[in-house]
């Protein structure tokens, strides 16, 4: 729990520039992170450490807030108070779009695509920002060849290339996942946030899945919310746990799966 | 001056309750159903229609109570047969829906009734001026329809705070989502919105038919300001919908009855542009001439300052 | 459906081939759109030829500034997924400084042709689309349909008191053939503005289906799908919209310019809320789902308005109803309606579906004979009831207020009902037939 927080309360205590540049930040760190609806608070203060490569899954019971989390750390709703730093740089109260930018990108729980246009154009869009498309209006966007290759090598990677052309609408709930993951990491974000990537799949389609997520996730950060503990305990470099809204552990999967905190506050009811 | 705040007041209170019957049955059907009805200030002039005729059948009384129904039950069918088939496409092809339905109901009265203004009296019990302020004759009429619209928005509110079918249009209007949770009976409920919010919609045109002028064109005229008025309020709050209704409704009056313009108020600056050109119509149009396009006005401002509307949350 | 993630397991195939194949793909894509520009500059060239009255010549004209008005709509609507009324404003705002600018020219006597004039149009549309845009994209769905409608009346309101740039009820007129002449063409003559507005179209056309094939107009789609998402991948929905907005008053602007070239005359109709309408029905008759939709829809609704409005006095009704009847049962428009047949036309079982689709034929003629009668009927029985009952349709003479001629509606729209629900099950069976031999050959999903 302290071995890869210990960098943080350091940059934080200096206020000297130098030494932050010095000490490698973690590619996303929170601290101190609140949300109210209203009188309800969801998030009730999370501090949260992620290094550079760590594939780090946060796990809780339903309503703990993981969702909200998520959200949170990709601008989709505002804090109502903390700091979020991407690589050391606050990206609080950033719309999404500036975030997603400077390198985070997430998936969502509900499969979340463009269900109109064809599994081609929906990972195209992903590629378009970061490859300069940006909103040019005057350069067409069929003849790009980065662009194509870039999403051609998405589309081999998630294995819809031989589906590219029909709408993502009428794909199967797997390939909607699969194809959801895919939009997620074609822009090549090094930090991925991938939102419960295994709901409601089979036994079968959860283990490629995984195998798929191991994949592209190397060489990145990765932060995942998962409910299938096999791919909790399989996947991540560290645990943290999401109770109402605080996070009351964080640590390697022994760590969390000796904790007696976390067997009381979660794994307990889950274990019968 | 006394005179004309007071008489502007009552009439911009009228006018604003009035925008609230619609505006209410608007938001109703808007917070449960997604469906912003465009079709909506045409029930009022249906209301206005079905009023009339049935007055000249039988007398103002009888259509006072009638012809809401019909209208409702006009609305109930027209979910029941139109929108109810059209979900399944989205909120764009309801709403695309609703404004085809405007459309037809235009033609259609203008068909049945004419395109010239029908002549829609005022009761001849209620034909007399209730009292005189200075110089002034309010007309007894115009007190009845206050009373109407005050008794049927205490009586809404009476029905969302004190029985289960309010509770749930409550519940719908915080949180849209859970509507899908209400149980097998929700065709019925929506068709029940709808058929109510076009009711209040139909009494509002009954009270308004006679003391405004009935025409094919009312809908028209109307619609437009009804939208600014659930837009600037917050696209599904009630009570955002109260405040933009009454807040138009004196913003109206007021300016309506104000003959005063920058030429007047800067009479002694010796500023005189040229009276054809853009600035010289704008240097002499008084306040009363731009009363019709103030409430686009506090669209654009309030959309400027705070996007959602007054009491607004939602984005879409 | 499981092997899908399955697979990639495996080392990623060698990308150079396969991506040969998209590029491949678009090379013969654009050599076929070629043709079918050209084959579309040769219609607009020859169309003259062909249909040769004043009346043809004047319609003409008037489709290829509703074509260019209706694509202009349809990059919000089909493209970014933003209805709006208002669209005329943008239109309107471009005829009058259209008009305003060829006084000029005429009064300084300018040596600038008519041709060019378009462009003032154009960009009075985009600075007056990216003023009243910045406030109305703030907005999306519902909410923005709205504010467009105020948007709208506001202009519509204020053109009644800034008379001295609107001319009032009466409107600006001016006089095309006052410009610079360009060989011996005037542009007085109907047929050399029908010329001037068939190249304005071509060229917004071809503009139009090329912004579609840019980053922006890819987004456009990504917003319509899915705003939300698009935020995920680096866009701001908003600033999507703003430029389609702004890009779509560009092009309403510049049919607003040849409207007034075309009529010489600019008046506050231009910018009501029946033109609004009526590009919102042109386009969503025609089929928003695809590009040449609103295409389809200028023609038909164009033409229907001129010709409709000469035979019936309640047109507006049937385009009225004809607009539900495509909400409810069309929505993909007639666009949408062709495209659906595409998968089975190239199978080959497009056969299969003539004897459902001819049977039809038959119900569908009676219940709008009967329809059409009983909307006459009762049409001529109120509005015209000083001329009394008798009335004539089609140059037969009868009474619309006696029994005969309302057996006559009624049966026809009955028996029309009966063989309709017959007709359409045959239908429905020659569809489900050929859908089942496309899908063998993997034409449809």
């Amino acid at each position: 729990m302290t071995a890869t927080t210990s960098a943080a309360p350091m940059s934080a205590a200096t206020t000297d520039r130098t030494a932050v540049a010095n000490a490698v930040p973690p590619a996303l760190e929170i601290r101190g992170l609140k949300k109210n609806f209203g009188p309800a608070e969801i998030i009730r203060g999370v501090d949260l450490s992620v290094a550079r490569g760590e594939r780090h899954a946060v796990i809780g019971p339903n309503g703990a807030g993981k969702s909200t989390l998520f959200n949170l750390i990709s601008g989709l709703i505002v804090p109502t108070s903390g700091d979020i730093r991407l690589h050391g740089e606050s990206v609080n109260g950033k719309p999404a779009y500036q975030i997603n930018r400077r390198g985070l990108s997430r998936s969502f729980q509900v499969t979340n695509i463009f269900a109109n246009m064809s599994v081609w154009e929906n990972v195209r869009c992903a590629v378009l920002w970061p490859r300069g498309g940006r909103y040019a209006f005057w350069r067409g966007v069929d003849n790009n060849a980065d662009v194509a290759a870039r999403t051609h090598q998405v589309l081999t990677e998630i294995n819809l290339l031989s589906r590219k052309d029909i709408p993502a609408g009428v794909l199967t709930y797997a390939e909607q996942r699969a194809l959801e993951i895919g939009i997620t990491m074609a822009g090549g974000a090094d930090v991925i946030l991938l939102d419960e990537p295994t709901a409601g799949m089979s036994k079968a389609e959860t283990e490629r899945a995984v195998e798929l997520i191991r994949r592209i996730s190397e060489g990145r950060t990765l932060l995942i919310v998962e409910h299938d503990m096999s791919v909790v305990f399989g996947l991540a470099d560290r645990i943290s746990v999401l109770v109402y809204g605080e996070i009351i552990a964080s640590g390697t999967p022994t760590e969390i799966r000796n904790s007696a905190k976390v067997k009381e506050a979660y794994l307990g009811e889950e274990a019968h | 001056m006394a005179e004309l705040v007071l008489i502007s007041t009552l009439n911009g209170v009228l006018f604003g309750l009035l925008l609230f019957l619609m505006a209410s049955g608007l938001t109703l059907i808007f917070s449960m159903m997604g469906v912003l009805n465009f079709a909506h200030a045409s029930f009022y002039m249906l209301g206005a229609f079905v009023g009339y005729q049935i007055a000249r059948w039988a007398g103002f009384w009888p259509a006072l109570i009638l012809a809401p129904i019909v209208v409702g039950l006009a609305g109930a069918a027209v979910e029941r047969f139109g929108l109810r088939n059209v979900h399944k496409n989205g909120h764009v092809a309801e709403l695309l829906f609703t404004f085809g339905l405007a459309f037809v109901i235009e033609e259609v009265v203008q068909i049945v009734w004419g395109k010239s203004p029908v002549d829609f009296r005022v009761p001849t019990l209620l034909d007399f001026p209730a009292f005189t302020i200075f110089s002034t004759n309010y007309p007894a009429y115009k007190l009845f329809m206050l009373a109407i619209s005050i008794a049927i928005f205490v009586a809404l509110f009476a029905m969302l705070t004190r029985t289960r079918i309010g509770l749930i249009v409550q519940a719908a209007l915080t949180h849209p989502h859970m509507v899908a949770h209400l149980g097998h009976n929700v065709p019925l409920i929506f068709m029940s919105v709808f058929g109510v919010g076009a009711a209040l919609a139909g009494i509002a045109g009954v009270i308004a038919g006679p003391a405004l002028v009935t025409q094919a064109s009312m809908a028209a005229l109307l619609g437009p300001i009804l939208f600014v008025v659930v837009v600037v309020g917050g696209l599904g709050s009630l009570q955002g919908a109260l405040a933009a209704s009454l807040l138009i409704g004196l913003l109206q009056t007021f300016a309506v009855s104000m003959n005063l313009s920058l030429s007047d108020i800067f009479v002694n600056s010796g500023f005189s542009p040229n009276p054809k050109s853009v600035l010289g119509d704008l240097w002499r149009v008084t306040i009363a001439q731009i009363a019709p396009v103030l409430p686009y006005m506090l669209l654009v401002l309030v959309l400027i300052f705070k996007p959602t509307g007054l009491f607004g949350n939602r984005e879409t | 459906m499981s092997e899908i993630i399955s697979h990639s397991a495996v080392a990623p195939a060698t990308p150079s081939a396969p991506i040969a194949q998209p590029s491949a793909q678009s090379a013969l894509g654009r050599i076929g759109s070629y043709g079918l520009w050209i084959g579309l500059a040769a219609i607009l060239l020859t169309a003259p030829l062909v249909f040769r009255s004043g009346t043809a010549l004047t319609v003409m004209s008037l489709m290829g500034i509703m074509i260019i008005f209706a694509l202009s709509y349809n990059m919000l609507l089909g493209q970014t997924g933003m209805l709006s009324f208002g669209h005329a404003v943008y239109f309107g705002l471009g005829a009058y400084f259209t008009i305003h600018a060829m006084n000029a020219v005429i009064d300084s006597k300018l040596a600038i042709p008519v041709v060019v004039m378009p462009l003032i149009g154009g960009v009075a549309g985009l600075v007056f689309a990216m003023l009243f845009g910045w406030v109305s994209t703030k907005r999306s769905g519902t909410a923005f349909s709205m504010i467009s409608l105020g948007l709208a009346e506001l202009v519509g309101s204020s053109s009644l008191i800034l008379r001295s740039f609107f001319g009032g009820e009466e409107g600006v007129s001016t006089n095309r053939a006052k410009l610079l002449r360009i060989f011996d063409w005037n542009f007085g003559p109907q047929v050399q503005v029908y010329y001037l507005i068939a190249g304005w179209c071509l060229l917004c056309i071809v503009l139009m289906y090329a912004l579609t094939r840019t980053p922006f107009g890819r987004m456009c789609n990504a917003v319509r799908d899915n705003a939300e998402r698009t935020q995920f991948v680096g866009y701001n929905p908003r600033v999507v919209r703003y430029i389609a907005f702004s890009l779509a008053g560009l092009f309403a602007g510049i049919a607003g310019g040849l409207a007034t070239i075309n009529f010489e005359l600019a008046n506050a109709a231009l910018f009501g809320a029946t033109q609004s309408g009526n590009v919102l029905l042109a386009t969503y008759i025609g089929g928003a789902g695809f590009f040449f939709g609103p295409i389809l829809g200028a023609v038909l609704v164009t033409f229907l308005q001129n010709m409709l409005s000469d035979v019936t006095e309640v047109w507006q009704l049937y385009f009225g109803l004809m607009f539900i009847a495509t909400v409810m049962y069309a929505p993909g428009g007639l666009a949408g309606l062709i495209m659906m047949h595409r998968p089975l036309w190239r199978a080959g079982a497009i056969a299969k579906l003539l004897p459902g689709y001819l049977l039809m034929i038959v119900p569908a003629a009676l219940v709008a004979v009967g329809a059409i009668l009983l909307i006459e009927m009762i049409t001529h029985l109120s509005v015209k009831a000083a001329e009394g009952p008798v009335m004539k349709m089609a140059g037969i003479t009868f009474n619309a207020a006696g029994v005969p001629a309302w057996s006559l509606c009624i049966g026809t729209l009955a028996a029309g009902v009966l063989i309709w629900r017959f007709a359409s099950g045959v239908a429905a069976r020659g569809w489900d037939d050929a859908r089942a031999v496309a899908r063998e050959k993997g034409l449809t999903v």
